[in-house]
């Protein structure tokens, strides 16, 4: 075992799956980079790098750059899913799935429903999302709750580079389409990861730190704050439970309900857009379901209704902080 | 290449089929037992037949709204197609799919498809499989006038070329999109939107099979050789309006019945055969009387067959959950 990068991760999982499994095919924009230019071949590897190497293994037959077309190639992997490969397709940043919504969600998740149980559609797309990046409007959202509100679809959101490999094996091995989400300020954030594959099992929450006080269910990028929240917390008597439900489709609803009711008390952290984003999906579960155990009005702590503004001090404002979450955990806390 | 006897016959059955069953769904439509929406592809026959004469197991289509005549044409279990249409528990899909959504994987047909311009991507990625795993399989994407101005399709054929996948892209062009003639939507050419894209385009009166078999198979085989996609322009008719319950008052006085008397693809066919001593009325007639048979028996039987049961509602969302 090795300290990896989240980054290394993700590459070092392609790598094993792709050698393992010869239907397993990669494609998107840039994923090898300079084919047919007459510099560089592998010239970026995906525009940060994570699928760097994979071409000189597998060759181009195995990993396709693709136009600029996110229709047609999110299409053709929604297509070869359903005739016999396993293509892990990269939607760049998840805010251009504006142009390929169809091809997901029409198509990939509906043909196992629409024709009665007899289509297979083992596809992945790899997605960047999130702030941070100064990358403004179009490449900053966190689009997971779009996706798991549709049907068919499966949502897989790692919050570190461990859980980035389990997921990500587990994603490609899966029978069903997977939405994979990377947020893109961690991907150089390194932590010990096992160099034999591994999987972790969609719909199982995991418990990032115990305590009998405050439960903080947290998606995503969200988790580490959340953890470092909850160790500073702790040295001031307040003890919380973070809940990384991994996967918002499926989601792990029993663990959310009974770490609910053990402490009563209930903060959502979600990067995304506040309205029918997961945090009040979360919130609403833990209402309808845990009414009688909660000690404190459910706070979520989410950005402002607004899009990714550029400006640096703009955009610090709208991202979810630890300090953010603290406040929220503080407050019911005290509640 | 001459099509054989025995083609000419299965030619001549498959389109008679597509045509018994497009007339009966418009008859049993009007009485109000079959549930939604249909589009009905009586007319355009030559086009999914002439097509799909060239396919073998392996290969795929992808359809449009007006998807029964490539199914029947790409070998769907008739009975099962009309099961699915009245919504019933043995439909292809179970009933959960309805006309627009009828296919049948086992047979390469992926799909009547509900989004206009749905099916080209998914032949990319078809032909992808075919070309990744050598199986010399080739995938053919139907399309209406109306999905060739789609962005997915115009996309298609560039992935395809860049690609080079076995792919074919066949513009049924029957000359209206929904109540909107291609003569006004459809900018320049088909055929040389072909030629912007580097592939081989043909323009086919889509009325006639025997040219219809002909340009398919030159562009089956080129995709089989590794030649790479093709497209082909096909000016056929359609006898019915978009959906079932279309007025149709766009069309001109005399317009449908003109095209039924002097351009109907089946008659045209019959009277190539027989004229040319290829077959005889009576092999022709007894093929005629054969269909009439197996639709009345798929309505019979798609009338009396249960629906889904209640727990179907929840169940094939995901392989596992």
């Amino acid at each position: 075992m090795a300290k990896k990068s989240f980054r290394e991760a993700i590459n070092e999982t392609l790598l094993q799956e792709m050698r393992r499994d010869p239907t397993v095919i990669v494609m998107g924009e840039d994923i090898a980079g300079g084919a047919g230019s007459p510099g560089e071949d592998d010239a970026w590897g995906g525009v940060l790098g994570v699928t760097k190497g994979l071409v000189a293994e597998f060759g181009r037959e195995r990993v396709l750059d693709t136009p600029l077309t996110e229709s047609a190639y999110v299409g053709a992997a929604a297509g070869a899913a359903a005739t016999g490969l396993r293509p892990v397709a990269e939607l760049m940043f998840v805010d251009f799935m504006g142009v390929c919504f169809d091809q997901i969600f029409n198509q990939a998740a509906k043909f196992r429903y629409m024709f009665g149980g007899k289509a297979v559609t083992p596809m992945v797309i790899r997605t960047m999302y999130g702030a941070g990046f100064r990358a403004a409007s179009q490449h900053s959202q966190c689009l997971y709750p779009i996706f798991t509100h549709i049907p068919g679809l499966k949502v897989a959101i790692p919050s570190s580079a461990y859980e980035a490999k389990g997921l990500l094996t587990q994603a490609i091995r899966d029978d069903d389409p997977v939405m994979f989400f990377e947020h893109k300020a961690m991907y150089d954030e390194e932590e010990d990861v096992p160099d034999d594959p591994y999987t972790i099992p969609f719909g199982e929450a995991n418990l990032t730190r115990e305590g009998d006080d405050v439960t903080i269910v947290a998606i995503g990028r969200m988790v580490q704050f959340s953890n470092q929240v909850a160790d500073k917390l702790e040295a001031d008597g307040i003890s919380c439970t973070v809940v990384d439900p991994r996967t918002t489709s499926p989601l792990d609803e029993d663990t959310i309900l009974e770490c609910a009711e053990e402490t009563g008390r209930v903060v959502v952290v979600d990067e995304a857009n506040p309205r029918c984003s997961m945090a009040r999906d979360i919130a609403a579960l833990v209402a309808e379901r845990s009414f009688g155990a909660l000690k404190a009005p459910v706070r979520q702590v989410t950005p402002p209704h607004t899009p990714v503004p550029f400006a640096p001090g703009l955009e610090d404002l709208y991202i979810p902080t630890p300090d953010k979450i603290e406040a929220a955990v503080r407050e019911v806390a005290a509640a | 290449m001459q099509l054989n006897r025995d083609e000419l016959v299965q030619a001549y059955r498959q389109m008679r089929t597509i045509r018994e069953f497009e007339e009966r769904v418009h008859t049993e439509f009007a009485t109000g037992d079959i549930p939604g929406f249909v589009h009905l592809y009586a007319g355009e026959e030559a086009s999914a037949v002439g097509v799909c004469l060239n396919l073998k197991d392996g290969d795929y289509i992808a359809s449009t709204h007006r998807g029964h005549g490539h199914c029947i044409a790409k070998g769907c279990d008739v009975k099962g197609m009309m099961q699915e249409i009245y919504g019933r528990a043995g439909g292809l899909c179970g009933g959960k799919g309805g006309s627009m959504h009828i296919a049948d994987l086992s047979q390469g047909m992926m799909g009547a498809n509900g989004i206009v311009g749905g099916g080209p991507p998914l032949i990319c990625g078809a032909a992808l499989t075919t070309k990744t795993l050598k199986t010399g399989g080739v995938a053919v994407a139907f399309v209406g006038d109306g999905a060739s101005n789609q962005g997915t399709t115009l996309e298609s054929y560039n992935l395809a070329k860049v690609w080079k996948l076995p792919a074919i892209f066949v513009v049924e062009d029957n000359g209206y999109a929904e109540s909107t003639s291609s003569a006004y939507a459809v900018a320049g050419s088909q055929s040389k939107r072909a030629d912007a894209f580097g592939m081989p385009g043909y323009e086919v009166d889509g009325n006639d099979l025997v040219a219809m078999h002909e340009v398919a198979r030159e562009a089956v085989e080129r995709a089989r050789d590794g030649g790479g996609p093709s497209l082909i322009h096909a000016r056929l008719n359609r006898f019915y309006g978009h959906f079932e319950g279309d007025a149709m008052t766009y069309r001109g006085d005399g317009e449908v019945e003109k095209l039924r008397a002097e351009a109907d693809c089946i008659q045209l066919f019959r009277k190539h055969v027989t004229e040319a001593g290829l077959l005889d009325a009576a092999q022709l007639d007894a093929v005629d009387a054969e269909v009439t048979s197996l639709i009345d028996e798929a309505v019979d039987e798609a009338k009396a067959a249960p629906p889904p049961a209640a727990e179907e509602l929840l169940t094939d969302v995901y392989v596992s959950y």
